[in-house]
């Protein structure tokens, strides 16, 4: 098929009097169909169209665990079939041997620190920040208006706040919940209970030398206060949620705090969203005392360039067209991606198109990385863990310095030394 | 009274067998926050879902590679398949169990654990993100399956028959084709529809073998369908594909269910 | 039969196998020989090729791990409840089926709408229909009055796994009735018509003449089903999101394998894997008495 296709192209070609230099085809692997496919290929099909070049789009399945999954077995085959590809956060440390150094070739001017540093494994920069974002704390601000509470400053406060408002709303078909977050044992309960963790001053998972660092009693403290939460202010459905379940559930009206991406701002908002107008957006709680901050775990996409694609160069070039400053800029009107450059946080148009990104750039500077360059390879072992841990927590099979210490054993196994 | 029980019994057996496929069926055809409810009956029932479902993406050339590669490894294993059942029902020849039980045991590898040799395979043979490398790495679950189907089925022939035909001076080859294949007729058709079913809904393989969208299959097609960003499901769209891609199937069943039940006209043959 | 004519049929049903176990072969060889082999080394999947041979290190470790051994007890309740299930239903379903009702073309049809729908799609739409506050099954319960208030299913592993027994056998329900139904299309109606004018009544004529005659072809059914319950993966993977309180075996090596990229430990999980369906196999095979070795009728 692919053979008689190439003869077709080759015919065609030669009657068209070929142009001086030879067409290549890139392999671009970036998501799904939907706007954020859209967009994925109208800037790669501006690019194609500048150089004279293809651009063929390899689509990747939703969810994150089978993305990469594909992408690893892609390339742990050396396959020649993708030449730039969309990774997560986190997936850095796991490619990075299949990744080239960018470092050499691209202008980092007037990108996002955090995103930069995460996306260094061992002092290459294997992956060039595409469009970031963070955790965020919506609220309805018409029940926290009704009932005279500000927006939460710290967790304590939330819980505070939404135990009241549960108990003072009427009673209604659907019962009202206080908080909804994503707490399904997977990478998404890593991401918050991190969150809870570092807005309290605890250490995380792994410090950024390698050494295991779950050790802290202030872990134990934040975990009981989240596990409090379980059927009192969060239904105990939260133990199966996802981003879209606590969507789903906020967006019905039946919670009045929800922790999310910002890709939930535009549907909330979304003129038959029964919620469309009274919901309020703020940065996540610190914890209280005086080592509180207010953090939040950074997301986001990057763009790489795969070691055994045949063309390297052009690659890069495209990936430094993807990830300009104007490209972003259009995705960030277009499609609201939260673009890497703080700059444009200023930007009026972008602005306007999504009034939350007025919160990012407070939000990105708390920004808390998650240790997929410390732990290399092993992160997702290391997330999972983790993330079973606090699972237990949540549900109550296991006590929270019990859990703790377990999970300090299982890691301290995988890294004796802190050596991953 | 008798006649009352039974009818109540299929009503809940439908059911409970039905009623998801109408929740998928409701559900694509509501829109926005509305797919967050619970109403039985869409309030405001659109059609967005299915007209973005064939102007977005390639669904309907989905299906067509999912029909190709579905019916190439029913046909495939039914042929292979039904010649080997008539060796391992009918002969009795040394090794017969222990190669029974070899074939069983191809089909208890987890496929996760395939996966990576099976990649290896299809890229050696050259026949990575094409038709034929998919078809091909669904016979290591469809052969097992239908051999040990059709040879059970075979070994329930009476003998009779069989002798008869060598009487006749009939070669295997011709008591195969002539003799055994229509009275298994309904084995054959339940077998190549639940091979053809099975290869139809395969996901694992189907999304590692191909990469381009002119070669998907159906269920690879809509895990790739995605929302307006990283998190959002398209529900609705989701859910409209499944419908679009069932009822291809109940309509092969009704086609073929002459063939499912009383292929033979039973009494008259087996005597 | 002479040792000539033997050696001839023999050679027949070599003639007849060859093309069949050529083309298992071509597809089976590697994939399961370099598992198996890959059980035994530390290879990643980080570097390809790289791997050591480190005996049965992987297999002490897997089997040193408790949440192994929960899987391992996870996966056979699964499949030893759905299995049974199924059968049972399977069975009853195809009775009904062969029965000469009106209208039992679409009743048919309508029977293998489960089946029929992508498992990456119905595990989905069950966990939507099974989510807590916007479940159309708590609905349902609640209008009815069974459940006072919803309920979490899917938070607790008792009930979670309850659920994924019953979606299993909403979906495999209908392999098994479509094979019990073949199974029934051979036995002879005039054996039937025989029992029933001695005097046995529709249950004696089942218990004593059908299910004596449909054992063979349903005891393979029930074997293949439970291969296939044994190996349950997407069904756990996306209706049980509690980590290893509700994992299987399938779910365990594929986190392994494919999660964490432990190549060497995940093809030993699947190895060993391998080795409890070859036990529950053998078991199910011995109980049945299912011959292999036997010459047809």
């Amino acid at each position: 098929m692919r053979r008689v296709q190439a003869a077709i192209w080759l015919g065609a070609l030669l009657l068209a009097a070929a142009p001086a230099h030879a067409q290549v085809t890139l392999s671009l692997a970036c998501s799904g169909l939907g706007t954020e496919g859209a967009l994925c290929r109208e800037g790669a099909e501006e690019w194609a169209a500048r150089g004279g070049h293809r651009v063929r789009l390899v689509s990747l399945p939703n969810r994150g665990t089978e993305r990469l999954a594909l992408l690893r077995q892609l390339l742990a085959a050396g396959s020649r079939d993708i030449d730039v590809l969309q990774i997560d956060a986190v997936w850095t440390g796991m490619l990075a041997d299949h990744l080239l150094d960018l470092a050499p070739h691209l202008d980092t001017e007037g990108q996002l620190d955090q995103a930069l540093r995460n996306n260094t494994v061992a002092g290459r920069l294997v992956a060039m920040p595409w469009f970031t974002g963070a955790g965020l704390l919506y609220y309805r601000r018409d029940l926290l208006e009704a009932h005279g509470h500000p927006p939460p400053e710290t967790w304590q406060a939330l819980t505070r706040t939404a135990e009241a408002i549960q108990h003072a709303e009427p009673a209604r078909p659907q019962r009202l919940w206080g908080f909804v977050f994503q707490g399904r044992a997977y990478e998404g309960l890593t991401v918050n209970a991190l969150e809870w963790l570092a807005s309290h001053g605890a250490d995380g998972i792994v410090a950024e030398d390698g050494r295991v660092a779950v050790a802290d009693p202030r872990a134990a403290r934040v975990l009981a206060l989240a596990r409090s939460w379980i059927g009192t202010i969060a239904p105990q459905g939260v133990l199966t949620y996802a981003e879209e379940e606590a969507r789903a559930v906020f967006q019905s009206g039946n919670a009045v705090f929800m922790r999310n991406w910002p890709y939930a701002w535009a549907l909330l908002n979304a003129p038959d969203s029964p919620v469309a107008g009274r919901v309020g957006v703020a940065r996540l709680p610190r914890g209280e005392g005086p080592e509180g901050r207010h953090a939040a775990v950074l997301g986001g996409e990057q763009l790489a360039v795969s070691r055994h694609g045949a063309h390297p160069a052009l690659a890069i070039d495209l990936v430094r067209h993807l990830t300009s400053r104007a490209e972003q800029r259009r995705r960030a009107i277009l499609g609201a991606f939260p673009p890497t450059y703080p700059d444009l946080y200023a930007d009026a148009e972008v602005l306007a198109a999504n009034p939350v990104f007025a919160q990012l750039p407070a939000v990105l500077r708390g920004g808390v990385a998650r240790p997929a360059a410390a732990t290399g390879r092993h992160y997702s072992r290391v997330s999972a863990n983790f993330a079973y841990a606090v699972h237990d927590v949540l549900a109550g099979r296991a006590a929270p310095a019990a859990a703790l210490d377990r999970l300090r054993a299982r890691l301290q196994r995988l890294a004796p030394d802190g050596a991953w | 009274m008798r006649h009352l029980g039974l009818w109540l019994l299929l009503a809940v057996l439908l059911g409970w067998t039905l009623f998801p496929f109408w929740w998928a069926i409701a559900t694509s055809l509501k829109a926005g926050p509305a797919l967050f409810d619970t109403a039985l009956l869409p309030r405001a029932p659109t059609g967005a879902n299915y007209a973005a479902l064939f102007r977005e993406g390639r669904f309907g050339r989905s299906i067509l590679n999912s029909a190709l590669v579905a019916g190439a490894v029913a046909a495939l294993s039914l042929a292979l398949s039904a010649s080997a059942a008539y060796a391992l029902g009918r002969i009795a020849f040394r090794g017969r169990g222990l190669l029974l039980a070899t074939i069983l045991g191809v089909s208890m590898f987890p496929q996760v654990a395939v996966l990576s040799g099976m990649f290896e395979l299809i890229r050696a043979l050259g026949l990575y993100n094409t038709l034929a490398g998919v078809a091909l790495s669904y016979l290591i679950f469809t052969l097992p399956f239908t051999t040990w189907i059709l040879t059970t089925f075979m070994r329930e022939l009476p003998r009779e028959l069989e002798e008869a035909a060598v009487m006749d001076g009939a070669s295997p080859f011709v008591t195969v084709t002539r003799i055994f294949l229509p009275l298994l007729a309904p084995a054959m058709a339940t077998t190549g529809l639940l091979a053809f079913i099975a290869a139809w809904n395969e996901f694992l393989f189907a999304l590692t073998f191909t990469l381009t969208d002119g070669m998907r299959t159906v269920p690879v097609a809509i895990a790739l369908i995605s929302g307006a960003s990283a998190f959002e499901l398209p529900w609705g769209r989701i859910m409209a594909a499944s419908v679009v891609v069932t009822l291809p199937l109940v309509l092969l069943v009704l086609a073929f269910q002459r063939r499912i039940v009383a292929g033979l006209t039973a009494g008259a043959v087996k005597g | 039969m002479s040792a000539a004519a033997e050696r001839r049929r023999a050679r027949t049903a070599w003639l007849f196998l060859a093309p069949m176990l050529l083309a298992l072969a071509l597809v089976a060889a590697w994939p399961l020989a370099r598992t198996t082999w890959l059980g035994f080394t530390d290879a990643t999947l980080f570097a390809p090729g790289a791997q050591r041979f480190v005996g049965l290190a992987n297999y002490r470790l897997l089997f040193a791990d408790p949440d192994w051994w929960r899987a391992v007890a996870n996966t056979l309740v699964f499949a030893t409840v759905s299995v049974a299930l199924e059968t049972v239903l399977g069975l009853l379903v195809a009775l009904l089926l062969d029965a000469k009702l009106r209208g039992r073309g679409v009743l048919r049809a309508a029977m293998l709408v489960p089946w029929a729908i992508p498992t990456v799609v119905s595990a989905q739409l069950w966990a939507w229909m099974l989510h807590d506050q916007h479940g159309v099954v708590n609905a349902m319960l609640v209008a009815l009055g069974v459940i006072a208030e919803p309920r979490a299913w899917l938070a607790e592993p008792w009930a979670a796994m309850a659920w994924i027994v019953a979606v299993d056998v909403w979906k495999s329900t209908p392999f098994m009735a479509l094979l019990s139904l073949a199974a029934l299309q051979l036995v002879p109606r005039a054996v039937m018509e025989a029992a029933r004018i001695d005097g046995l009544g529709p249950v004696g004529i089942f218990f004593r003449i059908t299910l004596p005659l449909i054992r063979p072809a349903l005891l393979v059914a029930i074997l293949f089903r439970l291969l296939d319950a044994l190996r349950v993966f997407d069904l756990m993977y996306v209706l049980a999101g509690s980590g290893p309180a509700t994992a299987s075996m399938s779910v365990h090596a594929r986190q392994l394998l494919v999660d964490f990229g432990e190549v060497g430990e995940g093809s030993a999980a699947a190895t060993a894997l391998v080795l409890v369906v070859v036990a529950c196999a053998t078991l199910v095979a011995w109980l049945g008495r299912l011959r292999l070795g036997g010459a047809g009728r």
